[in-house]
């Protein structure tokens, strides 16, 4: 049984295909990475899976059970975290707040929610800045910031919203080798990329989509060179991967 | 650590002692009233200053318990004090409905449908003559003709309020609720009920606010519409208590409720009785050129500006 | 069926100036995001302003109308330049705090003029006040039909200025994404000011029409300003149709309410729309419109 599937998803905004007949499985223990052009529908996907989106049509299934139409909150209690593209930290607390608020996820005392935020914090290289002020950090300490509090609320599966755009080459190899020690922990990753280098480089398989409909699934290979892939990113990513 | 609990210590026995320092019914009065302004404000602060939805009709809350009193010894012939308790249970009712009218929507619509609700109730209770015999408003016999019992029930209440809103922000709930101000999208998707915990926070805030309600009815012993349900005096008071002490700092409207009672006494008695009888009248003006220039210089209040002013009036000594 | 007709003719002609202020409203609100809780209010000056017009100079209202739009623009103008605007610079962890200065602004206007004018009622009353004519047993107030033309004559004009001129398109772009019309060259910051303006001058225009059929007092902005927040709420944040549509409602409402219901539950019929509008349509009349 696959621990993510989305079942022909369709997401209509108003006459508006963003997603449509979308169906992919996430198995447990892999990384799959959703490529696509920009406007193709990736972040949709996932406003869809966490139910920030009402879904049109089709159907989301988590541990084989649908959870469509469930709240966020729901959805993550469930088991499944989320960062996102443009990066949401609560400003005006602490990062090890931010981290905290989310282990209460699983824990109902400080005290545990507190030691997990920093086991967490510790794990995401962030403990040095466990007192700044979320809004105070850099661009690439904030997307780890992103990471570890979805990270707090002891996902089975995270999905990963473009954590490493904007990251210099260091921060980007940093990225990387994070996103590989949290599958090492046991946690199933579905991430969109833009990146190829970091996509092509850590995904098990790589699904991909355009104008909201899947063109390709395979492995990174298959993937890469396959034509309508190469088309649909032809002059903007080809020339680079 | 330390020296905030001296600090604390002290001004509880400065509470607990002021009355026998200061013997003078009118400044007992007034020390009273800014006791129940620092319920009322503490209370607007944990929903507005903590969960980030800003109440502009805390009057409903006040109000509803303020009539609860009332009507308890008008129509049950029973304490005006069980109010204490009931009208916070009857203001946490109406929050209930205000909450679930309001929390499902995105935007404005909380400060809208609050300041829309006191309107509204303002109005049934005008209307509804039966029950709240309508614009001639409510007059029960005072309990007591000294204003010590008032004055210690008034500063029970208020450290209670203080203290278990100071235990809700250091829990799960606190978190939650700051959370859910910084960002709502984030804290949903960190498993956060944002709906639930809006509510919560907006039943406990509406409990004191009505608690302190009922305390003012049987402390004035008369009530009527214009004055428990008024926009300017309840609603816009408590937003600047909160904003003048500090938002978001559990000692800030402490701090307020004493400022604002004293501009407004200030000003009320026109500087009592030195400056021309005119300016009595212009307090209401005073009131809103104090909304103006505490928005725009001020925003975080004394308590969360400490630093800034501080730092203005060192600058301002010269020798310094 | 008279009553009721009766009932239904001076619910729209109320209507028609309802949506003028509604329309103010609205606008402001589409592109500042924030509810105006000092229009009434700013109402309640071009009132006196008309009225002082009438006293001193004994100028006809719908001629004052015309001094009372300009100094009310620019009244707006100063207000978003120098009380408004710069709150977008200051970090503050409330984030109604515009909307809290609008509260402030509305309190001081109200008291700087009680401070001139004493609470006193005042009224202004000119040859055509009472005057009405029939249609059937129906009798049509001629100043209330004058303001409701008028009123219509603004509502067009400005519908005309935000689709073909270039300040218009500005405005109506940076409603729908101020971010996107910064970076297509739109100076945000002066469109904010002249849609303020704009919102004033048109409730002030709402103001002088108003003075002929209606009674004067500093309070009387407040409950035009709660008025012209349901009206804003039925119609859709930001769309001028719908506060056009929602002003007639109201005034229809308001109307029915007063003969069928009592007198001292008509100021309550906006507010029942409004809650009524939170649980079942919410987004309000936009939805249906989508306009």
């Amino acid at each position: 049984m696959p621990l993510l599937e989305l079942k022909k998803l369709v997401k209509d905004f108003g006459g508006l295909k963003a997603v449509n007949e979308v169906s992919f499985q996430v198995e447990k223990g892999e990384i799959l990475g959703l490529i696509g052009p920009n406007g193709s529908g990736k972040t949709t996907i996932f406003n869809c899976i966490n139910n920030f989106y009402p879904i049109t049509k089709g159907d989301v299934i988590f541990k084989g059970k649908s959870i469509k139409g469930l709240k966020p909150h729901k959805v993550c209690h469930l088991g499944i975290g989320r960062t996102f593209q443009v990066v949401k930290p609560l400003a005006r607390m602490t990062v090890l707040e931010n981290v905290t608020a989310s282990a209460f996820c699983r824990f109902n005392t400080i005290r545990e929610a507190q030691k997990e935020a920093v086991r967490i914090l510790e794990f995401c290289n962030l403990d040095n800045s466990k007192e700044k002020l979320a809004k105070s950090l850099p661009i690439g300490s904030r997307k780890r910031l992103e990471i570890a509090r979805a990270l707090a609320t002891r996902p089975d599966l995270i999905l990963l919203d473009e954590t490493a755009a904007g990251l210099n080459p260091s921060e980007l190899d940093e990225a990387i080798d994070l996103i590989r020690r949290i599958r090492e922990s046991g946690i199933t990753i579905l991430i969109v990329e833009h990146i190829m280098k970091l996509i092509m480089s850590i995904s098990d398989r790589i699904h991909a989509i355009n104008f909201g409909q899947t063109i390709a699934e395979g492995s990174p290979k298959e993937v890469a060179n396959n034509p309508a892939v190469i088309e649909a990113y032809l002059g903007e990513e080809y020339a680079r991967s | 650590m330390k020296s905030k609990n001296i600090t604390l210590i002290v001004l509880g026995i400065f509470f607990l002692l002021f009355p026998f320092i200061i013997r003078s019914e009118y400044y007992q009065h007034l020390v009273i009233i800014a006791l129940m302004w620092v319920v009322i404000g503490s209370s607007w602060n944990l929903l507005a200053g903590y969960t980030g939805q800003v109440s502009f009709g805390h009057a409903i809350f006040f109000g509803v318990g303020a009539y609860t009193a009332g009507i308890f010894v008008t129509k049950l012939e029973i304490s005006a004090w069980w109010g204490m308790l009931f009208g916070g249970f009857a203001a946490m009712l109406i929050a209930l409905f205000v909450g679930w009218v309001c929390f499902r929507l995105r935007g404005p619509y909380f400060a809208l449908a609050t300041l829309a609700g006191s309107e509204i109730i303002r109005l049934v209770a005008t209307n509804w003559e039966s029950l709240t015999d309508g614009m001639v408003g409510i007059l029960i016999i005072q309990s007591f003709r000294s204003k010590l019992p008032y004055y210690y029930i008034v500063l029970g209440l208020a450290a209670a309020c203080i203290y278990a809103i100071h235990l809700v922000i250091k829990s799960k709930w606190g978190y939650y609720f700051v959370s859910i101000r910084e960002d709502q999208d984030a804290a949903e998707s960190l498993g956060i009920n944002t709906t639930l915990y809006k509510n919560i926070s907006l039943l406990i805030s509406a409990f004191f606010a009505g608690s302190a309600g009922a305390f003012y009815m049987n402390y004035m012993a008369f009530i009527d519409p214009h004055v428990v349900f008024s926009l300017h005096y309840i609603s816009i008071m408590a937003i600047l208590v909160g904003i003048v002490g500090g938002v978001a700092t559990i000692m800030g409207p402490a701090v307020g409720a004493f400022v604002m009672v004293g501009v407004q006494e200030t000003f009320r008695s026109a500087f009592f009785g030195i400056a021309p009888r005119w300016i009595s009248e212009a307090h209401a003006l005073v009131f809103g050129l104090l909304v103006i220039f505490v928005i725009m210089f001020m925003a975080n209040g004394i308590v969360g500006d400490w630093g800034k002013i501080r730092r203005v009036l060192l600058r301002s000594r010269p020798s310094a | 069926m008279t009553v009721f007709l009766q009932t239904l003719v001076a619910g729209i002609l109320i209507g028609g100036i309802y949506s003028l202020i509604g329309i103010g409203m609205t606008l402001i609100m589409g592109v500042m995001g924030i509810i105006n809780l000092a229009h009434g209010q700013l109402m309640m000056v071009a009132m006196y302003i008309t009225l002082i017009l009438f006293n001193v100079l004994n100028f006809d209202p719908y001629i004052s109308l015309f001094i009372a739009m300009p100094c009310l623009f620019l009244l707006g103008v100063l207000i978003q330049k120098f009380l408004l605007n710069p709150l977008m610079k200051i970090e503050s962890i409330l984030p109604e705090n515009q909307v809290l200065m609008t509260v402030g602004i509305g309190m001081v206007l109200t008291e700087i003029v009680r401070f001139i004018f004493s609470s006193d009622y005042k009224s202004v009353k000119t040859s055509y006040s009472s005057s009405a004519f029939f249609i059937g047993d129906i009798s049509f107030s001629l100043p209330m039909c004058i303001a409701f033309g008028v009123a219509l004559v603004f509502t067009a004009l400005l519908f005309w200025f935000l689709l073909k001129t270039d300040i218009g398109r500005s405005i109506r772009a940076t409603a729908q994404d101020k971010d996107a019309a910064t970076l297509m060259g739109v100076n945000t910051g002066r469109i904010t000011v002249i849609t303020f303006g704009l919102g004033s001058a048109l409730v002030a225009a709402a103001g002088s029409l108003l003075l002929p059929i209606f009674y004067l007092f500093p309070d009387v902005g407040g409950p035009f300003t709660l008025k012209a927040f349901v009206i804003t709420i039925l119609g859709g944040l930001g769309s001028t149709v719908g506060a056009l549509v929602g002003g007639v409602v109201l005034g229809i409402a308001e109307s029915l309410g007063a003969t069928y219901i009592g007198m001292g539950y008509k100021e309550m019929v906006g507010f029942v729309i409004f809650v009524l509008v939170l649980v079942f349509l919410p987004g309000g009349l936009k939805r249906l419109t989508k306009i």
